[in-house]
């Protein structure tokens, strides 16, 4: 178990390409830190710089007191859980758990009991003679996971382990390893393209964009202080939605909209996107500070909660009401507290509140 | 077959006569032939035999000559074997993994495949060639005078040497599309896993390759009996004598210049039988490597 | 984070990273070195053949193989190309050349088309003795040419074929490596296309010309370049089959290169054999290097 420390670790290419532009995280003894941005965001390779798999450019990575920017991936004292498993298939799930430990000259009892004691934690018991052929696509995982578990290693590093797998299974596997890596207590660092899985699972999440880091935070830090446009409209399902405005005194121009009373402390005049989450917003058949009406286009019924598709201004629009919230009949208006608001520069997409 | 056939009377009969009546009459009826003459006693002029029943076989396997020839048979077939697969599996590997050059390494490893095994053979003869052949003179630099064609093991070590050239290629690329095949992912969670290059090699890349290789055995073995006629004739200068020579050879020299129908037709039934003994243990290993995927 | 791409160029704690750099750098000149020795091993006996083929016969009979380039390059294709007197009385190079792409061509279109009707038949038609035919056609996988080569000679030569371009060709096409092929390509096919196909209104003749043939076009490719290769390279039974000169193919004509290397009384023409051995070589050579995805492919996929 270790702290992991990384120091504007960047890759570049030898095409020219730069997939991760120094990136600097702290982590801490035993944290779960979820990894997440959209594909090509840099952060598998990131996590495979971490695993040794990817050469680092430049920057320092430092697992407990160690650089280990030049270890080989054998040396760095981690396990890693990948996205197809990579379990070797001409051996058993036995020898698939044992043959890291083989490697590393530990003594037969020791990695009977080792393998023995993970089996019986993720109930692969039975099947220790059995080849990953012969396995579902959950108890596959499960091996990937054993693999990782026997090992004790300082670091578990996951590859979106779980997008193999159907949505039932992939449920009931992500709280199994959060409870898991909570028993163990290992650092472990989670790569996902899923926000669900994100928000869910994580101790803090690091957002990438494009190989820059976005934001990092806490879930709740994440979900309701986002940093920029981008956290803001990648984290949270349905998305945020976001308008275009100027900052006025005493509230905020929204394009297509009007004014928007805000006691929002900030300089007059620049340009802003706003924000506002779906389930934050109130529909009511009287105008309540914007004037413009809502448009309704239709309703998804998600059952504990109901998705109102409209316009406001002419861009789409969409509100999450509570399932005992029946949509009001007649003209629509969308009600939007000022405290509930995000407003970011335009320019840099940076939060300004 | 599948699910959704079209169910046509004539149509499938028009599809497969022209291949099974060439086969009919290019492949079984000749079969029969080799079998049934095998079985005869022939004069060398005309097509009257008498029914000898295995004698063909029994004189077959009182030759002293025939014997020899089996067991030359037996030594080149395991040396080209595991030598052109070796290098094959050496240069695979090594292409696999440098990242500058590989597609032109890939080119220049795999070419000769295109060489007419007696094309092999006049290249090899130009290079053992008697006093001034360049293989001939490194082996006078070390004391020995190589004369291609006298001595017998000379003879063989040169049959051997432009077989295996002419055969590391197809091991090359066979062995090369095996390692490309292993997923990426499997290889990378053995690096985490083992420290030593080489032994990762042998515990999980080799096993992934396993597959590819037994198919490769057989292909060798099946080049190194009869393909490597045209090597052999052509660096005999179809002057066998007492020179080396595999059992397909045999066959030819005995059948088309010794008229020796009767015992050639044997020797070409036991070999059918060789044929048939590999094809049987492949399709035995075939059936295991389903474990794999 | 833009400025600090400027400043992080030099590599962190550069003890460790020289070290393991220095290591990894050692590796791959391993690697190459052993990657150029086997592109030398492969490149070498061709060379120095090529090379001693722009050389006169005596310098070949004085020193054998010759490093370096010489004058009568030409002179020495040329002759091979289009004397007659060489090493048969009655055919130059280029008749030889002819009858060779005759035989290349030949087979391998004999094969592709006649195999990919047969597998036709077998993988997309239900009829009472499918599993019969499946049979008669790939026992034959079991038994090369070579090793029924006296009583084929015989078949061929009573049906009159001998000294023919069937003779030559037809016995070669008598095995089912490309209906094996074909097979396992059709079989590979989503069987949706052929349900699609029959919603659509099309018969099996339609659903072969119109979808089939379309889809399995790479699969042609590959397999024409195998067979072309194959075919033109075949020496065991064209040396049986064809004893009039005129029927001559080059790999053929190499069994006269060598005898002419020992008969002759006076300096045998060694480096204008060369030369014809080159030519030899050289299309199908240069068909494999240019087409060598195809082929690579074709080979490989065939086997699986």
């Amino acid at each position: 178990m270790a702290t992991v420390s990384l120091k504007t670790l960047q890759k570049i290419y030898p095409n020219g390409f730069q997939a991760v532009h120094g990136a600097d995280i702290e982590i801490a003894d035993g944290e779960f830190i979820v990894l997440v941005g959209p594909s090509g965001c840099g952060k598998s390779t990131l996590l495979r710089m971490i695993a040794g798999l990817e050469e680092i450019t430049s920057g320092d990575l430092l697992i407990g007191d160690r650089q280990v920017n030049d270890l080989d991936p054998a040396d760095r004292d981690i396990a890693m859980v990948f996205q197809n498993y990579a379990l070797y298939p001409h051996m058993t799930v036995y020898n698939n758990m044992a043959y890291g430990l083989r490697n590393r000259k530990i003594s037969k009892e020791n990695i009977d009991k080792s393998v023995r004691e993970a089996a019986s934690l993720l109930n692969l018991a039975e099947y220790l003679d059995r080849r990953p052929s012969q396995l579902s696509g959950g108890q596959r995982q499960r091996v990937a996971m054993g693999r990782a578990i026997v090992r004790e290693p300082a670091l578990f590093l996951f590859d979106e382990p779980l997008s193999n797998l159907d949505a039932k299974l992939r449920n009931q596997m992500r709280i199994e390893i959060r409870k898991l890596q909570r028993q163990l207590g290992t650092t472990s660092i989670y790569v996902t393209h899923d926000q669900v899985e994100a928000m869910t699972m994580a101790d803090r999440i690091v957002v990438l964009n494009a190989g820059n880091i976005e934001q990092i935070g806490t879930p709740d830090e994440i979900y309701h202080r986002p940093a920029s446009v981008f956290v803001a409209s990648f984290m949270g399902a349905p998305a945020m939605n976001m308008m275009e405005g100027k900052l006025a005194s005493g509230g905020i121009e929204i394009e297509g909209v009007g004014l928007l009373k805000s006691d929002h402390k900030l300089d007059a005049n620049s340009n802003v996107s706003v924000g506002v989450r779906p389930e934050k917003v109130k529909l009511t058949t009287k105008a309540n500070g914007i004037t413009q009406p809502f448009i309704h286009d239709f309703t998804e019924e998600l059952g504990a909660a109901r998705l109102v598709h409209g316009r406001l201004g002419n861009k789409p629009f969409v509100v999450n009401l509570h399932q005992e919230d029946e949509v009001p009949q007649g003209e629509l208006y969308a009600t939007l507290s000022p405290d509930t608001l995000h407003i970011f520069d335009t320019e840099t997409g940076k939060r300004l509140r | 077959m599948k699910r959704a056939s079209f169910s046509n009377l004539w149509m499938p009969v028009l599809l497969l006569l022209p291949q099974v009546s060439i086969i009919f009459v290019f492949f079984y009826w000749p079969a029969f032939e080799a079998l049934k003459s095998s079985f005869y006693l022939q004069d060398p002029f005309g097509f009257s035999g008498t029914f000898v029943g295995l004698d063909n076989y029994f004189t077959l396997f009182q030759n002293a000559e025939y014997l020899r020839i089996s067991l030359f048979t037996l030594v080149f077939t395991v040396c080209v074997t595991f030598f052109s697969l070796a290098l094959g599996l050496l240069f695979a590997v090594k292409a696999d993994k440098v990242i500058r050059g590989a597609s032109t390494y890939k080119t220049l490893l795999m070419w000769v495949y295109a060489v007419a095994p007696p094309v092999a053979g006049i290249l090899g003869v130009s290079l053992f060639y008697q006093g001034h052949g360049l293989i001939t003179q490194l082996f006078a630099f070390f004391g020995h005078e190589f004369v291609i064609g006298v001595n017998y093991y000379d003879t063989g070590f040169a049959l051997i040497a432009v077989s295996i050239w002419k055969q590391v290629p197809i091991n090359f690329i066979f062995f090369l599309s095996g390692l490309q095949s292993v997923p990426r992912s499997i290889r990378e969670a053995a690096m985490i896993d083992n420290r030593s290059s080489s032994r990762r090699f042998w515990t999980i890349t080799f096993p992934l390759l396993a597959p590819t290789a037994f198919f490769l055995l057989i292909t060798n073995i099946t080049y190194a009996m009869f393909d490597t006629f045209g090597v052999i004739d052509v660096m005999l200068r179809s002057e066998p004598g007492n020179n080396p020579m595999t059992l397909t050879y045999k066959v030819y020299v005995d059948g088309f210049r010794g008229g020796d129908l009767g015992g050639s037709s044997a020797q070409s039934v036991i070999l059918m039988i060789l044929v048939l003994a590999l094809t049987i243990f492949q399709f035995r290993l075939i059936e295991r490597r389903i474990h794999y995927t | 984070m833009a400025v600090t791409d400027t400043f992080s160029t030099s590599p962190p704690s550069p003890a460790v990273t020289t070290k393991k750099r220095f290591r990894l750098k050692r590796e791959t000149v391993v690697d190459h070195a052993i990657l150029i020795l086997g592109a030398l091993f492969m490149l070498f006996p061709v060379v120095l053949t090529l090379m001693t083929s722009s050389y006169d016969n005596l310098a070949f009979a004085r020193s054998g193989l010759q490093f370096g380039w010489s004058d009568q390059f030409l002179e020495n294709y040329e002759r091979a190309m289009f004397e007659t007197s060489g090493f048969t009385g009655q055919i130059d190079g280029l008749s030889m050349l002819k009858n060779s792409l005759i035989l290349g061509f030949g087979f391998a279109i004999g094969k592709i088309a006649i195999s990919m009707l047969a597998a036709y038949a077998i993988v997309y038609f239900r009829f009472r003795f499918a599993t019969l035919s499946f049979w008669i056609i790939f026992t034959t996988l079991l038994l090369p040419l070579e090793v029924r080569i006296l009583p084929s000679y015989e078949v061929v030569q009573g049906l009159g074929m001998g000294n023919t371009y069937g003779g030559l060709i037809i016995p070669l096409i008598a095995s089912a490596t490309g209906t094996f092929f074909f097979r396992q390509f059709f079989r590979s096919v989503p069987e949706e296309l052929v349900e699609a196909a029959r919603i659509d209104g099309a018969g099996p003749v339609k659903f072969f010309i119109d979808i089939l043939v379309p889809l399995s076009k790479t699969m042609i490719a590959a397999l024409f370049i195998i067979m072309f290769v194959y075919g033109w390279n075949q020496y065991l039974w064209p040396t049986l089959i064809t004893t009039d000169e005129g029927m001559f193919t080059l790999v053929r004509g190499i069994k006269n290169i060598i005898q002419s290397f020992t008969d002759s009384s006076s300096v045998p023409e060694f480096t204008v054999g060369f030369a014809l051995t080159m030519i030899t070589m050289l299309p199908p050579v240069l068909i494999v290097i240019f087409f060598q995805s195809w082929f690579v492919k074709g080979l490989t996929e065939s086997d699986k």
